[in-house]
């Protein structure tokens, strides 16, 4: 184009002294932002297409490259910044609704970072971790109310099914087709290898996978696809998704440019035929619509798994929580706005939905003044970031969490939020089979492994300090939290008191 | 004993198995030295690439090494089962090049002798630098 | 304890001593070599010659291989008959032996020509000594004349190219290196050869030699200060074919290297082998034919069980720096690729559905993977022939034959 309206928003940087042409950034750039002039005998870039992605800065095997900033510069205005500016550029260039991926980046507050964890001092003494045994394992599922008896007067031990965690964490459903086999295989090993569950999302399940169904949570979404009976027989749970964090009331699109043999195949859809997602699940306008639902799939699964229902966290969550509740789910999963996503419009995933942590604290007590708090188990999701993220959501009232970005940079996303545009350099979001097999599972099962299990320490750790040996004394225990920097009004949402007091 | 295996399945063809060899049979302290002022040191390793398909190549240290039952001046030998060169003693006849069934006996920048992979036994690296380099573990050392 | 008895010291004899050290750590071994030297390799007398090598680089093993392989060396002497499970030797001694390796090589073969007699300074190329003989004779500028435009003549010559003599080689043939090369390759060579100063003359022969002339039958007459014939060599084969043993065109012996006669093993230049590229016997005159040979017989006299197969002739040899690597037969359909300004050349030979043959000059790199698909006997149909063509790489094959070569795992045939 003669005009460039909008600039790249990335430059790169070659310390030509450290570079040793070895052209692997060439090789390994999948938007072909470097190459070599064999005739110059130089090594060159265009950083049009860059998204910053870092798959270049990690393979220099010389560490020659960086990745800026553009550090050309619209004239500065508060109000219009850059990016505003580019996108309005964008979208006068092609008249299209702007698509983005993973999480809303915008500078909302994280109440994560709100809040502080308590620690015992004298009183009550801290628990050493590696000299006490230290509980984190979980069930998800309903708890009964009280306590029953046979008539011989044994303990009644027939319960609902549930799902037993060995730590608070799980995987978030991410479909196949969104992140590719080897991603999948990744979290599915790293699951069964760690007593958690990964979830299929949308997308069905690839025959190969089967084997890693007592570890896996199978979806059912609005678009239904590769929803069958050994698919449902396959999971240790079944997920109604009605929504989602990163584009709450919006359904989903996989180009057919992306249904390939396989993933045809997994989502039983023909090849090339787009994946369209409704945004409503065309058989669910009300909560006994929903209620329908959970027990056609508890029929279809004999009543022996859990069912979950997912929601996005929105405006009266803790209402809708209620129903879900009432519907005959054994689960709830909320996903903050925070969210990841394989690709949404931009202005829903930047300015739809609430923060998880609000969603979170509003659903828990709302459940427990209906007193039903023990029919659902509460997951939640978008943006756990780390095992503080973990202990402060168990804390405000979660049983566990899920984790979606943070188990992809396990992988080695670094957040280039490219997604949509199918080229992932790290193998991760893609089909493509040059870029799909840089990510070897047997590397990547292993880093989620020990993500996991450096959290789970780190959660022992967080527990034993606050005097806490078992993660059921955690759940809710509000009192362990603390903000601030907080309006009187979070306070009272979040239902924990400020610092100090 | 511990061999060096390759799975192309994994293989990316970034070729920095070829630099991380060249570099540290170089004798320079570090890559970019092994490679300062257009230097192009030869790799013991080669990734052949096409179609889609893409795996390093390097010596498989034979159990019955015709390289070394060939070779015409004793320079090729074989010590608790790796197979490395005596550069001081080879001619550069390149009988070892004719008799070796994967191409794995490289012919040094000057031409005057072979080089062959030793599995980085001489030069201090640990495990050999190919190994240690391949970001996806397309090349392992492994016992099988 | 069993005897064993080697006569021979180069290749096949050292191939058979690992041979039987591999199974039998115990048994006496002796070498009866008529030539006073450790082990060395007779391929590298050129370069010797050339001052590329030095005497202490000669020894194709280290100084103390007989003494860890617990081998006797009797040097200088020579076997003169094989006598009931005893080598006789000159001066009458006798060694016995309960198995015998006849690794004797072969001798250059000089033909008759007229006046050769009056020559003083006449040499051949086949041994340090001989090597040696002709270092004393050459000075900058003295003029030599070859006799012979083979692998050995025109290692000599290169050899004497370094040491500035002034070098004529004549040859019968109408082109040089006939038993490796074809005629462009040769052609190719010929050119490179003679762009370096060495003459080269052929389809001709010496009419009849003078003390320092020879006068050529195209009716030239070259002036030489010494001569190097270098027409051809012949097996040493008289042991066996005197004690009874079946002798050929060299001494046959089946795959585990046995003669006919009980006991008694031949391996190297001196024996018959089975080309597997075109199904005939010959004589393989290459090294490392002879200590495979040599080690397969070693193995079976120590009482294991090995087999010498898939023999084929292959060369890897240069000349004044240009390199060729040639193997199998060149009797097929063939795929050509010459860029002569260049001085490169390839030629593959296919028949029968097989690579049978190539030549490669200048570039040689990874030529064993062609070699290995002549040996292997690998169908052309398992393979991509347009990468064969491009260059040797493993890519050509198939992922079955990748994986079990490369990723070591074992796929069932």
């Amino acid at each position: 184009m003669a005009l460039n309206y909008y600039q790249p928003l990335f430059e790169v940087i070659r310390d030509k002294e450290r570079c040793i042409k070895c052209q692997a950034c060439a090789r390994q750039c999948a938007n072909l932002v470097h190459s070599y002039d064999e005739e110059l005998d130089v090594m060159v870039s265009d950083p049009t297409e860059c998204v910053d992605c870092q798959r270049c800065v990690s393979i220099c095997p010389t560490r020659a490259l960086k990745i800026t900033d553009n550090p050309n510069t619209f004239r500065r205005n508060s109000n219009w910044s850059m990016q505003i500016m580019t996108e309005v550029y964008k979208q006068a260039d092609s008249g299209g609704v702007l698509l983005s991926a993973m999480g809303n980046p915008k500078e909302y507050p994280v109440y994560w970072d709100k809040i502080l964890l308590n620690a015992s001092q004298v009183t009550n003494p801290p628990i050493d971790p590696l000299r006490e045994p230290m509980e984190t394992k979980v069930f998800l599922g309903k708890k009964p109310r009280n306590v029953k008896f046979n008539k011989d007067g044994t303990v009644n031990t027939d319960i609902s099914p549930t799902l037993e965690l060995s730590t608070p964490i799980m995987f978030s459903a991410m479909s196949y087709g969104s992140i590719s086999k080897n991603a999948h295989e990744s979290l599915a090993r790293a699951a069964t290898e760690l007593g958690i569950y990964y979830n299929t999302g949308e997308g069905g399940l690839h025959r190969d996978f089967y084997k890693y169904g007592p570890n896996t949570i199978v979806q059912v979404a609005s678009g239904r696809f590769g929803v069958f009976k050994d698919y449902l027989e396959t999971g240790a749970a079944v997920e109604i998704k009605m929504g989602q964090g990163a584009k709450p009331g919006i359904g989903g699109h996989l180009p057919g440019a992306k249904i390939l043999e396989d993933i045809s195949k997994t989502r039983m859809i023909p090849m090339g035929a787009d994946a369209i997602s409704p945004a409503p699940h065309h058989d669910i306008y009300s909560i006994e619509d929903l209620r329908q639902l959970v027990y056609s799939l508890k029929e279809a699964t004999c009543y022996k798994k859990p069912i979950i229902v997912k929601i996005a966290a929105v405006h009266n969550v803790a209402a809708i929580a209620s129903g879900i509740a009432r519907s005959g789910a054994d689960i709830i999963a909320i996903d903050g706005y925070r969210g990841g996503t394989g690709a949404a419009p931009t202005r829903i995933r930047d300015n739809v939905g609430i923060p998880i942590e609000l969603a979170l604290a509003s659903v828990d007590q709302r459940l427990r003044d209906e007193g039903i708090r023990n029919e659902v188990s509460v997951v939640v999701a978008g943006s756990v970031r780390s095992s503080a993220d973990v202990v402060k959501a168990i804390a405000l009232g979660a049983d566990a969490v899920y984790i979606g970005t943070a188990a992809l940079l396990a992988l080695g996303c670094h957040l280039c939020r490219s997604c949509q545009t199918g080229k992932c350099n790290w193998g991760i979001a893609t089909q493509r089979p040059d870029l799909v097999k840089r990510l070897n599972p047997e590397i990547g099962y292993k880093r989620l492994v020990n993500l996991v299990h450096a959290w789970d320490h780190e959660i022992k750790e967080m527990m034993g300090g606050m005097g806490i040996n078992s993660i059921e004394a955690l759940r809710g225990n509000r009192l362990m939290l603390r903000g601030i920097g907080l309006t009187e009004k979070e306070l009272e949402v979040l239902g924990i008191q400020h610092a100090g007091q | 004993m511990k061999k060096v295996y390759v799975n192309e399945d994994w293989c990316l063809a970034c070729h920095l198995c070829e630099y991380y060899c060249a570099a540290a049979n170089s004798g320079a302290p570090n890559m970019i030295k092994a490679f300062a002022g257009g230097k192009k040191p030869i790799p013991r390793i080669k990734v052949e690439e096409g179609s889609g398909i893409s795996f390093a190549v390097q010596c498989r240290h034979c159990d019955e090494p015709l390289c070394v039952k060939g070779c015409i001046t004793g320079a090729l030998s074989v010590k608790d089962g790796v197979i490395s060169c005596d550069e001081s003693r080879c001619v550069g006849c390149y009988t070892c090049v004719m008799s070796c069934p994967y191409g794995c006996i490289v012919i040094s920048e000057d031409s005057k002798v072979i080089q062959k992979c030793d599995l980085c036994v001489k030069n201090n690296n640990g495990d050999p630098a190919c190994v240690k380099g391949c970001p996806n573990k397309a090349i392992v050392l492994e016992e099988r | 304890m069993t005897k064993y008895v080697i006569i021979g010291n180069s290749a096949a004899a050292i191939g058979a001593v690992q041979g039987i050290r591999e199974y039998d750590k115990e048994g006496g071994i002796t070498i009866i070599t008529d030539e006073p030297h450790h082990t060395y390799s007779r391929p590298l007398i050129s370069y010797w010659l050339e001052g590329k090598v030095a005497d202490d680089k000669m020894y194709y093993r280290g100084e103390d291989f007989y003494k860890e392989n617990n081998v006797d060396v009797l040097f200088s002497r020579r076997a003169e008959k094989i006598e009931k499970n005893s080598v006789v030797l000159d001066g009458g001694d006798r060694i016995a032996f309960d198995k015998l390796l006849v690794a004797t090589g072969s001798k250059p073969f000089i033909p008759p020509m007229k006046g050769l007699d009056k020559v003083k300074n006449s040499f051949t190329f086949m041994t340090w000594d001989s090597a040696k003989a002709i270092k004393k004779k050459v000075k900058k500028n003295t003029k030599v004349l070859i006799i012979g435009a083979g692998l050995i003549g025109l290692k000599a010559a290169e050899a004497l190219h370094h040491l500035n003599a002034d070098i004529t080689v004549v040859d019968l043939a109408d082109r040089i290196l006939p038993s490796i090369l074809d005629v462009r390759a040769g052609e190719i060579m010929q050119k490179h050869i003679e762009s370096k100063g060495t003459k080269i003359i052929l389809n001709t022969s010496v009419e009849e030699f003078s003390p320092n002339s020879a006068k050529l039958t195209n009716g030239d007459t070259v002036d030489f200060d010494i001569l190097i014939t270098a027409v051809g060599v012949r097996p040493n084969t008289e042991l066996i074919s005197e004690a009874g043993g079946k002798v050929e065109r060299g001494i046959i012996t089946d795959d585990t290297q046995l003669t006919t006669l009980k006991n008694i093993y031949a391996a190297g230049d001196c024996t018959v082998s089975h080309d597997c590229s075109t199904d005939t016997d010959r004589i393989l005159a290459l090294l490392p034919n002879a200590f495979m040979q040599g080690e397969v017989a070693g193995k079976n006299m120590a009482g294991a069980e090995a087999h010498y197969q898939n023999a084929i002739p292959m060369n890897a040899i240069g000349f004044y720096g240009l390199h060729i690597i040639t193997a199998g037969s060149y009797d097929g359909e063939e795929y050509v690729e010459e860029d002569a300004e260049n001085e490169r050349y390839k030629k593959l030979v296919f028949k029968d559905g097989l690579l049978k043959g190539y030549i490669l000059m200048g570039d040689v790199k990874r030529a064993g993977i062609y070699t290995s698909m002549i040996k292997e006997r690998i169908p052309l149909d398992n393979v991509d022939t347009d990468i064969m063509k491009d260059s040797p790489q493993m890519l050509m094959f198939g992922r079955a034959r990748r994986l079990e070569k490369l990723g070591g795992i074992a796929v069932k045939e």
